[in-house]
Order: C-alpha cells, then sequence, then structure tokens
C-alpha cells in the first residue's frame, strides 16, 4: 500500500490505468508477435508526429469534450446520463438541418443559430429523462438509453420522410452544408496540413472554461454538487432537488447536443443515416470517468483516447498491427478505469476520512476520530 | 473466589499516527456488569472491536479465563464464548425470530434444518433466562424491545458466556429500559459475565457492579459502583468539572410564534402520521415532544419545515400561514432547523465544513452575487462561527465528514443559531453525543430562549425533554396523549402517555 495524498490520487488513477491498458495491449500484440514498441511507435507518430494527424487528433477529441461534459455534469448532480449518444445525435441533425434550410441566412446569425438550436435539440432529449426521474422517480439508466433507440429512429425517420428532397442527396445522406454555416476555417485547417479541425476545438475548450466556472464559482454548480452529494440534506437546505435534476439534465444533454454539433457542422459537414447509437456519446462517457470529470482531466483525456483513435489507424498502415489490437487497449484502459476502485485500493489517502462509510462501522468510528478533535 | 473471566492489558491500538487506545486495563470478573464508560472517540469501541476480533490490537495482552489469547478474527471471539449485541440491530426483517436466531448456525439434519430441534433449544434458553419471544413472528412485526431480546438470544444461541453490549438502551422506552435492566441482572445472576457501554449515568447506578471509565484511549480509573459519584464519573469521563443540572430560569413568555391548529400530515401510505395535533409556542418557551420514535415526529417536523406536505388543519408561523411554502421560503422567513440525523440530513459529508456552514446562506449577499459564489466570504465566515460557536477542526476546508460527531452538530448549530430565527426546531438535537456536547448544545437552547426564540423540541431522550422543556406534549400514534409539565411529571407518566396506555387529559 503506497501512502499517498487525495489530490495525487486523483492523478494517479487514471494514469495507472492508462499505463495497465497499454501493458495490456503490449501482452496481446507480443502474444501475436507484433513488436508493441514499434506499433507504440508508429501510433504516436501517426498521432502526433505530423501536423495533418495532430490536427485530425485534436478534431476527433473536439465532441467528446462536449460530451464528456455533458456526462460530468449530470453525474455531478447524481445521475447517470448514457444517453448521450442520442443527445449528440439530436444535436447534430438538428444543426445541420438548420442550416440547410436557410441557405440565404447571413453567417453572422445562421452560424449560431444553429449552435444553439444544436444544443437545445440535446437539452429537450435530455431533459424528457430528467422531468421523468424528478416527478415520477424514474430510473434515468432506463430512460436514457430508451431515449437513444427513439432518437436513433426519429432520425432515421425524419430524414426519410420529412425533409425535403432539396435538402438531402438521398434518403440517407444530407446535402453538404453551406460555408455560411460551417465550423470550418480555412487558415486553421492550412495550419494543420489540410485537416478536418475546425473552430469547434476553441468552443471545446471555452466549454471546458465554462464547465470549470460553473462547478466551481456559482451558486447553480455549488447546488449540483449539493443535491448530488446529499440529495436529503440537500432538500433540508431547502435545496429544490427537482429543479436541480432538471436543470442538470438540461445543461448535460445540452453540452452532448453541442458534441453533435461540432461532429456536423465541423467534421462532417452533412448529416447521414446512423445505424448504431454515435460513439462519441460512449466515449464521452469514458473520457469523463477517465478524466475524474474535471475540466482540465476532461481536455486531456479527450485528447489521449483521439490519439488512440487517429494513432490507431497509423498503428494499422504503418506497423501492420490489425485495429482490433488498439480497440482491446482503449477497452483495457476503460476497463481499469471502471475498476479504478481497485486500482484506488493500491494509493490508500493519507488522513482516513470518515467518508468511507461503510457497514463496518466500528473501524470507521476509530477512524472518523484521527482528524477530528474530540469536542472537551 | 471470583474468577477473571477477561483480563485486558496495556492495550494499544494505533491507527497509522494516531492511538485510539493508548494503555488500556480492563478486566470483568465472572458475574459481573462492567459498565465501561466514555465519551464518543474516547476509544470504548475500538476497545470492544479488539475484544470481538474486528480489530487486531498494536500491542497488549489479552486473558480470557486466565489463558492468554490472540483473538484474530471473530470466530475466534466466538469460540472463547464472547457474542456481542449490537447497538443497530443485525436482523433479517423478513425471516421469523426462530430464523434469525439460528441463521448460520443451523442444526441440520441431513440436508434440512432441524427446525424442531433448534426451536427446542431456543425456546429452553429463552425461558432459562426470562427472555420472552414468540419463534415464529417475524421480525418486522416485533418491537425494538423484542428485537432486543432476539438479538441477545442470537448471542446466547452461539454459546457465549461473556455479552458485550454496545449502548443497549438507546432505542427503548423508560418500561422498556427497566424490563431490560431486569433482564441483564438476570444474565448475571446465571453467571454470564457482562461489558455494557454506556453514556447514562443513571443505568450504570441501575444495573452494574463495577464502572471502568475511559478517556482519550486510556483507562483513567476503575470503581465500584456503589463507592463512586455520579459528579466523579462525569469528570473522570470528560476530564473536567460538568455541570450535571441546568439552571433553567423560569419562561419569559411572549407573544405566540408558531400555531399549530388540527394539523394533519400524511405517510406514504396515505394513512395519517400526524392526526389532528394542535400547539402553540410562544417566544422564550421550549415545548418538549416525546414520545417513541415513529409516533409522527419526523412527519410533524418535515410538515412545518416545508418538507412534506400538510394534508389537512394549518401551521401558522407569526400570522403567517406556511402550508404551502417551500422550505426554502419558510426557513428564510424565520425558522432554524436542527434535524434528527445530521450526518444524513444536516451535513453534506464531503463538502468543506465551510460550505456546510453556509448550505443556508450560499445564494445570498455576501456570500454570493448574481449567482457567483464568493468562497472567500464563505470561508470568513466559517471561521468566524468556529470560533463562536467552539467547533474544533484543523480547517474550515475539512470535509465536514471528518468531523467527529459532536463537532458536526455544532457545525449545524452555528449553522442554524447564527441565523437569528424565531422559531428553532431542534429534533434530537443532542443525539448519540457525549456530556461534553451535550451540555453544550443544552446551553445553546437556554440560551437562545432567554434571548426569546420559540423551541419546538422533538427527542426521544427523556432526560432531554424533562431537562429543558417548559411544557412537554406526548405523542402516541400521531396524536396528542397528553400534555404535562416537567416539574409535576414522572418517567412513568410518561411511559405510559408515551405508550397510550393512559390518556391525560390536557392540563391548564
Amino acid at each position: 500500500m503506497i501512502q499517498v495524498n487525495a489530490r495525487v490520487k486523483r492523478i494517479l488513477v487514471p494514469v495507472v490505468s492508462v499505463l495497465a491498458g497499454f501493458l495490456i495491449g503490449a501482452i496481446i500484440m507480443l502474444i501475436w508477435s507484433y513488436n508493441p514498441l514499434t506499433a507504440y511507435g508508429s501510433m504516436f507518430t501517426s498521432a502526433l508526429g505530423n501536423m495533418n494527424g495532430l490536427g485530425e487528433t485534436l478534431r476527433e477529441a473536439t465532441p467528446l469534450i462536449f460530451t464528456a461534459i455533458g456526462f460530468a455534469i449530470a453525474s455531478a448532480a447524481g445521475f447517470f446520463n448514457i444517453g448521450l449518444p442520442g443527445q449528440a445525435q439530436a444535436g447534430w441533425l438538428t444543426s445541420i438541418w438548420i442550416v440547410l434550410a436557410n441557405p440565404t441566412m447571413p453567417k453572422a446569425i445562421l452560424l449560431p443559430l444553429a449552435v444553439i438550436a444544436g444544443a437545445v435539440s440535446g437539452a429537450i432529449v435530455a431533459g424528457i429523462a430528467g422531468v421523468l426521474r424528478a416527478y415520477f422517480g424514474t430510473n434515468e439508466v432506463i430512460t436514457t438509453i430508451m431515449l437513444n433507440y427513439i432518437v436513433l429512429y426519429s432520425c432515421q425517420y425524419l430524414m426519410q420522410k420529412v425533409m425535403s428532397d432539396h435538402l438531402r442527396i438521398d434518403t440517407d445522406t444530407t446535402k453538404t452544408i453551406s460555408r455560411n454555416g460551417s465550423l470550418h476555417l480555412d487558415w486553421l485547417s492550412n495550419v494543420f496540413g489540410s485537416s478536418r479541425i475546425s473552430a469547434g476545438i476553441f468552443l471545446a475548450i471555452i466549454a471546458a472554461l465554462i464547465y470549470w466556472f460553473l462547478m466551481r464559482k456559482t451558486t447553480l454548480g455549488f447546488e449540483i454538487k449539493a443535491v448530488g452529494l446529499n440529495p436529503d440534506a440537500s432538500r433540508y437546505a431547502g435545496i429544490s432537488t427537482k429543479k436541480n435534476i432538471i436543470v442538470s439534465m438540461l445543461l448535460s444533454g445540452g453540452f452532448a447536443g453541442l458534441g453533435g454539433v461540432v461532429l456536423g457542422l465541423g467534421t462532417y459537414q452533412n448529416y447521414f443515416t446512423q445505424t448504431t447509437s454515435l460513439d462519441i456519446g460512449w466515449d464521452g462517457l469514458s473520457v469523463a470517468l477517465l478524466g475524474s470529470s474535471t475540466a482540465g482531466g476532461i481536455v486531456l483525456a479527450a485528447f489521449l483516447f483521439s490519439i488512440l483513435k487517429i494513432g490507431g489507424l497509423g498503428m494499422q498502415t504503418i506497423a501492420g498491427v490489425p485495429y482490433e489490437i488498439v480497440s482491446i487497449v482503449i477497452a483495457a484502459i476503460i476497463f481499469f478505469v471502471a475498476i479504478n476502485y481497485i486500482i484506488g485500493k493500491l494509493f490508500k489517502t493519507k488522513a482516513n476520512s470518515a467518508l468511507s462509510t461503510s457497514s463496518s462501522v466500528k473501524v470507521n468510528k476509530a477512524d472518523g476520530s484521527i482528524s477530528g478533535k474530540e469536542p472537551q | 473466589m471470583t474468577q477473571k473471566v477477561i483480563e485486558m492489558k496495556q492495550i494499544v491500538k494505533d491507527f497509522s499516527g494516531f492511538k485510539a487506545n493508548n494503555g488500556i486495563n480492563l478486566d470483568l470478573q465472572k458475574g459481573e456488569i462492567l459498565a465501561l464508560l466514555g465519551e464518543n472517540g474516547a476509544g470504548k469501541s475500538t476497545l470492544m472491536s479488539i475484544l470481538s476480533g474486528l480489530l487486531e490490537p498494536t500491542s497488549g495482552e489479552i486473558f480470557v479465563k486466565g489463558k492468554k489469547v490472540n483473538i484474530t478474527g471473530p470466530q475466534v471471539a466466538k469460540k472463547l464464548g464472547i457474542g456481542m449485541v449490537h447497538q443497530h440491530f443485525m436482523l433479517a426483517e423478513s425471516f421469523t425470530v426462530l430464523e434469525n436466531i439460528i441463521l448460520g448456525y443451523e442444526t441440520t439434519k441431513g440436508i434440512a434444518i432441524d427446525f424442531k430441534k433448534a426451536r427446542q433449544q431456543v425456546l429452553a434458553l429463552a425461558n432459562n433466562y426470562g427472555l420472552s419471544i414468540d419463534p415464529d413472528q417475524k421480525v418486522s412485526e416485533i418491537t425494538v424491545a423484542q428485537q432486543q431480546r432476539v438479538e441477545i438470544l442470537k448471542v446466547l444461541y452461539r454459546g457465549a458466556d461473556i455479552l458485550i453490549f454496545d449502548e443497549p438502551t438507546a432505542v427503548l422506552t423508560p418500561q422498556e429500559i427497566t424490563e431490560f435492566i431486569k433482564i441483564i441482572r438476570g444474565l448475571a445472576n446465571e453467571g454470564k459475565s457482562i461489558i455494557l457501554i454506556t453514556h447514562k449515568l443513571e443505568e450504570i447506578r441501575a444495573v452494574a457492579d463495577r464502572v471502568t471509565i475511559i478517556r482519550a484511549g486510556k483507562s483513567v480509573g476503575s470503581f465500584e459502583v456503589g463507592k463512586v459519584s455520579d459528579d466523579k464519573m462525569a469528570e473522570l469521563m470528560v476530564g473536567r468539572k460538568i455541570e450535571m443540572k441546568l439552571t433553567k430560569p423560569a419562561a419569559q413568555l411572549g407573544r405566540p410564534i408558531l400555531t399549530v391548529k388540527d394539523l394533519q400530515v400524511k405517510r406514504k401510505n396515505g394513512s395519517l402520521a400526524v392526526n389532528n395535533l394542535s400547539f402553540t409556542i410562544h417566544a422564550g418557551e421550549i415545548l418538549g415532544i416525546a414520545g417513541i420514535d415513529g409516533n409522527g415526529q419526523d412527519e410533524l417536523v418535515e410538515a412545518l419545515t416545508g418538507l412534506r406536505k400538510i394534508n389537512g388543519g394549518k401551521a401558522v408561523i407569526k400570522k403567517l400561514v406556511i402550508n404551502s411554502m417551500s422550505t426554502r421560503e419558510i426557513t428564510q422567513f424565520g425558522v432554524a432547523h436542527i434535524p434528527a440525523d445530521r450526518q444524513k440530513y444536516g451535513l453534506i459529508l464531503p463538502l468543506s465544513l465551510a460550505d456546510n456552514i453556509a448550505l443556508q446562506e450560499y445564494y445570498q449577499r455576501p456570500f454570493s452575487k448574481l449567482g457567483i459564489i464568493n468562497f472567500k466570504q464563505i470561508y470568513n465566515h466559517a471561521k468566524k462561527l468556529m470560533k463562536k460557536f467552539d467547533i474544533r477542526a484543523a480547517s474550515a476546508n475539512l470535509p465536514a465528514g471528518e468531523l467527529s460527531g459532536g463537532n458536526q452538530q455544532k457545525a449545524i448549530i452555528a449553522r442554524e443559531l447564527d441565523r437569528d430565527s424565531d422559531l428553532i426546531i431542534a429534533f434530537q438535537p443532542t443525539r448519540g453525543l457525549d456530556v461534553g456536547a451535550i451540555e453544550y448544545i443544552h446551553k445553546q437552547l437556554l440560551a437562545q430562549r432567554a434571548k426569546g426564540k420559540a423551541i419546538l423540541l422533538v427527542s426521544y431522550e427523556l432526560d432531554e425533554i424533562m431537562q429543558l422543556s417548559d411544557r412537554i406534549l406526548v405523542l402516541h400514534n400521531g396524536q396528542e396523549s397528553g400534555e404535562v409539565k416537567p416539574e409535576t411529571t414522572s418517567e412513568t407518566e410518561l411511559g405510559l402517555l408515551m405508550t397510550g396506555i393512559k390518556k391525560a387529559g390536557v392540563k391548564e
């Protein structure tokens, strides 16, 4: 058992998880006679070694930052939002549709409108689960999963039956959006070796700052945290738990919706029919966990995820390692993050706290008095 | 010749630097009742955990019946005949009494449980020790006192002859306590040796042969109960002189602050938890609500603080009907609420002490402006209140969960009383606290009374109710079963009113 303080522990746990993930990947590569050093080398060089690769990595990270923030806000309020894929998808289709439907609108109005509409549509989807939970106590895990399917097939319906022909190429693909509604920036793309990086990355950084400010400085963030940590005590202190569940869910869905917006207006420049829930939703969940739900942690974790995803392609072409290995590394990392409870046990925090309220009452009673002084 | 069944010598338990036990000596004679007295955090629980095998001592020796032993686990303790009756019963609610008693120690016939034999054994034990139980009732359907008997039988069934009781009377009514005292006297007469962990001096007097007092991890004395005064015991326990009797000047009644008229509050299942209750509390007065847990106290307090819907009648605070007001509106209007369970309802344990102290005011100036919190202000405010209310913590930034129970409660008291509300609702304000902290909190409440505040005190501790209240209203099944004055009533009368056996006419 290694003794560290709580802050160091918060950083150590994800770092150890990541290293363990890489280690497992290396072992698997060795078993199938690939050289892990060459493989990981090519992974990092292709993701970071040239401007195009770096640009693509940042592009990949952009929506993940949004969806991870979405997950983190909900989980701060004690809410497990796994409807991020649906919320992001709603944001994606909405923003693309608005841009396509308003070809003559000036950019200064159209772009903000499309971005906001995307966020709002994500918020509405999540808000449904929030209202159900606040007023009927419905389990949000079930409602958000189901909403993923509802959004997935509603989007198909909208594409095939509702969207007018002049906005789409065929029933599965929309036309490419005009420059007026695009987040694409020529100069930025040129700096990064004509990669698909867009202004979305700036929005993502701003979003991370807003998230930090919200949770650390505002009464709203304070209430969300309070409700998440102890809904009973919050209610007793006059904080409306209903309001905070709904507000946090709206914010969560809003950020997830923005993840879809930057995917559409930034990366793809159109919408095309999805057959499964969006990856950025699921990955955002992992990124938030890996980043310990802190703003800085989320940005770093999103970047790491993107290195794996973009570098994994390079690993395949340069080192000849199948992409599946990369998937295993990613899966292993997520696995270790998910069991960080166990990894956390490797590092005993100093100044044991009574927070670890567990069944072993006797032991905790003794622990509780370590740092607290007794009244005289 | 009495035999020492347990002898603990120089027990030290070191939790990475903090010595919860620091050289404790204790011995228990066969057939005696030894009271173990000490404040919360003094090391009683740690010591008993060592004895029952949950913890291993860092150093020190334990002798059981003259033989040196290493109690390396609960199973070892069980083999040595040591059994513990926990404060929080560990019973499976949906099982019958018999099933609970034999759980884990089933006598079997082939692969089936031999219920017939088990029943005989259990009934024999019950008869032997005067523990009347019905083996076929479900635990969820029996009273707390009966559940306690089941716990005792469980320990006896496992062959224990050394029994440890952890604050056994905390959950019992006065009549049940009398009954309980008879039971453990009986156990001792049958040759069982008993350690009784307690805070209550009168209980020690009533039942124990000897008392061992520990303070700050050290044993500070063992006495024959007949040869030591209450004052001496309290002083040794706390380490300074304690005022056993509070001085309470006559009440200076002011205008009515809280008026409750025909109040009805429903439980989740629709039944009436509070049934046509009416009372008034004036400025400068403490109204005590006595009653057994679960007779409408929770619902009454929640209704008065906007946490639960009022289904009938009305509650008026200073001429304002609060029936449909939210919790925040009510607290802002002038109600301080000290909730029953400080860890569940009073504090958000992972948040800092400062944040918790600001929990009622964080959204107001000067703590926040335009939705942005000024944590510096919150911190400074907390520093101020820590001084004013003697909250001891290394820092205001420490998570509230790391404070001792007494300091946690003081933090809540500070938060609620500093807001200068006209009505103070205090629900079990001293639950689980030690004498020193109780004294402090009682003094604070009396100071508020002197300042002309109206106080609603809901407590299951009759002592507390008797000492502090100007009037006592007894609740039974959500109804008033009587109103009495502390000077003219007795614990027996209160007990009868609480159980609904006696109904008094409303006096005065």
